[in-house]
């Protein structure tokens, strides 16, 4: 039960704030690198979203969607990325939720302050940030992300970084 | 009024001249101001479904231009359309986006209104003079002087005259039928949510990217390019595939765009542009086991005759002039709102088709995301684009632009309305400008000219 795959809360804070440098570096592939092999990553379009099944979602990627969106990043016709944006996030307040029942997957809880700048336009967004993670030999995987902007519902420009 | 007279009608010709449009048409502010009026304060606006006001009391927060109104259901049955104003001191009345009351109340004296609008009481009433009347309908939440509602697509007018909503609406109410007819119980429902998606510039920019067979190949070139290299062997729940799907067809060759697709205009600025996904590649693929047991519903329901007939019907964005633009095919609606010269917010919702699969709702919410969605892998690429429109506008360069692609091959359509040689013709733009130029100059004459 204890030993090798048990998370603590500094483990799971340190990894996420690895997350945010990869993505806060343009690193997108390393980002990518990341996750499961079949795993789901969620911006919902409202507060307390129970599906993304029967409800639009800002971002809703299984793995193969995810993959042509980060495959778009690194596009130079990415017209919505010229220029680039840049951005800061910081990463705080971490918990652990306990385990996922009947699976591996840690439930971490985590809260985002993102920036994003670009074209002398500076954007701020804040969220929860929920992470499946599970152990993959000493390394961390995530199974699936949630992020929950506080403005999910109000009237927004086109998001073409990631959170 | 002061801009009137900088835009005579005369002026406002000479802006409008075959196959080229003035820059200042989406550069001058009193240009804006002028749309405000005499566009979205004449025609027919989209303000909402009425299965979002199912029962008595049941409101809804719109728009029509800038104006938030409220479209509400009254105890009677009947819809109206109030503007969101309280007759004493002029606050919002009601303040949250839809919701259900038996009453409005102002938030600052107290005044209480109908769900009609009228008068229903006033605090202190024998304190205001003797030309006070509670039963004067000017003394009320106003009224939209027109409302009315095609199969449950509720549209309002500002204009106590004009012509009617069927009247306005022509053959492009046949997109409207294709919508609902698709569900086999004859009945679809707004749900799954709404995009609210903005950008930096000019309304009429957003329909006249819709019909636009031109514009994927370069605009959407980046997400073109990175589906065609997704590996289909990775994990999908779905949602993927259909995302996939509709980026790769994008990238189709402009053989096909020119040939296979089509391009309808009708009277009053409206138009619709073919399908371009043929059935292998359809959104709702043919082969798609989803799409079997909605077939396999439909037919039981309107018989495999009737069935046929609705599924033949293939049409992408129709554009409803000036601010409607809807996919009947993959029951996707989009409400276009001003908000300024160079800022417009678009609303976007889907429906469900009642009696099919829950599993076809979930593909209509995966394309959804895919064409509406804030995050969209080639919305966000079409959103840059207005933008830049924009900015490049105020560069000061060339001073007509050009909307004359195919005007020369174009041809006589059906119902009063032209259709395109080739499915890249720019002659639904023309239409929305012959239409545009109509409201602008109050001359219904142009709207006769569209469909010459």
């Amino acid at each position: 039960m204890h030993g090798a795959d048990e998370v603590s809360a500094a483990d799971a804070e340190a990894f996420l704030v690895h997350e945010a440098r990869l993505l806060d570096e343009s690193r997108f592939e390393d980002w990518l690198g990341l996750f499961t092999a079949d795993c789901w990553y969620w911006v919902p379009s409202q507060p307390d979203q129970a599906s993304p099944r029967d409800t639009v979602s800002l971002i809703y990627d299984d793995r193969r969607l995810l993959e042509t969106r980060v495959r778009r990043l690194g596009n130079m016709h990415l017209h919505a990325q010229q220029p680039r944006s840049r951005t800061s996030r910081i990463v705080t307040n971490v918990t652990l939720e306990g385990r996922e029942a009947g699976g591996p997957i840690q439930r971490i809880r985590s809260k985002l302050l993102l920036v994003e700048f670009r074209r002398d336009q500076q954007r701020t967004f804040a969220a929860t940030s929920w992470h499946g993670l599970v152990r993959d030999g000493g390394a961390f995987r995530i199974a699936w992300k949630r992020v929950d902007l506080v403005n999910c519902d109000g009237e927004l420009d086109g998001l073409v970084i990631l959170f | 009024m002061e801009s009137a007279g900088l835009y005579s009608a005369e002026r406002l010709r000479d802006l409008v001249r075959p196959g080229r449009v003035h820059r200042s048409l989406y550069t001058d502010p009193k240009v804006f101001d002028l749309e405000m009026e005499r566009i979205f304060g004449a025609a027919w606006i989209y303000v909402g479904h009425e299965s979002q006001i199912r029962s008595p009391g049941d409101y809804l927060a719109t728009r029509i231009g800038q104006k938030p109104l409220l479209l509400v259901r009254h105890a009677d049955g009947q819809i109206h359309l109030l503007h969101n104003q309280c007759a004493h001191r002029g606050a919002m009345v009601v303040a949250t986006d839809c919701g259900h009351a038996s009453e409005f109340r102002c938030c600052y004296h107290g005044w209480t209104y109908h769900t009609d609008g009228r008068l229903k009481s006033v605090p202190l009433q024998n304190g205001y003079p003797g030309h006070f009347d509670p039963t004067d309908r000017g003394t009320a939440m106003v009224r939209v002087p027109r409302v009315a509602s095609y199969r449950g697509f509720v549209f309002g007018s500002l204009a106590a005259d004009g012509p009617s909503l069927e009247d306005f609406l022509g053959y492009a109410a046949t997109s409207l039928d294709d919508m609902i007819d698709r569900a086999p119980d004859g009945e679809i429902e707004i749900a799954g949510g709404v995009f609210k998606h903005g950008y930096d510039g000019n309304w009429k920019l957003y329909l006249e990217n819709l019909c636009d067979a031109a514009h994927p190949i370069f605009v959407h070139q980046s997400s073109i390019e990175a589906a065609k290299a997704q590996s289909d062997q990775v994990a999908s729940d779905g949602s993927g595939e259909v995302a996939l799907r509709q980026m790769r067809q994008n990238g189709a060759p402009y053989s096909f765009w020119e040939s296979q697709v089509g391009i309808w205009t009708y009277p009053n600025g409206h138009s619709y542009l073919g399908d371009y996904h043929d059935d292998s590649k359809l959104v709702a693929a043919l082969n798609d086991p989803v799409f079997r047991d909605y077939i396999a519903a439909l037919e039981a329901k309107q018989g495999p005759k009737r069935a046929k007939e609705i599924l033949e019907v293939r049409r992408w964005n129709t554009n409803v002039y000036p601010s409607l633009s809807f996919m009947s095919q993959f029951q996707q609606l989009r409400v276009v709102h001003p908000v300024s010269l160079n800022r417009t917010v678009v609303h976007t919702y889907s429906f469900r088709l009642k009696g099919a699969p829950e599993r076809m709702f979930e593909q209509t919410i995966s394309f959804a995301n895919i064409v509406n969605g804030n995050g969209s892998l080639v919305l966000t690429d079409d959103l840059e684009t207005y933008g830049r429109i924009a900015t490049g506008l105020s560069s000061g360069g060339a001073e007509w632009l050009e909307i004359g692609r195919g005007f020369a091959t174009d041809l006589p359509g059906d119902h009063g309305g032209r259709k395109g040689k080739n499915s890249t013709s720019e002659v639904y733009i023309r239409n929305m400008f012959d239409a545009w130029l109509a409201y602008m100059t109050r001359e219904p004459r142009h709207l006769a000219a569209a469909a010459q």
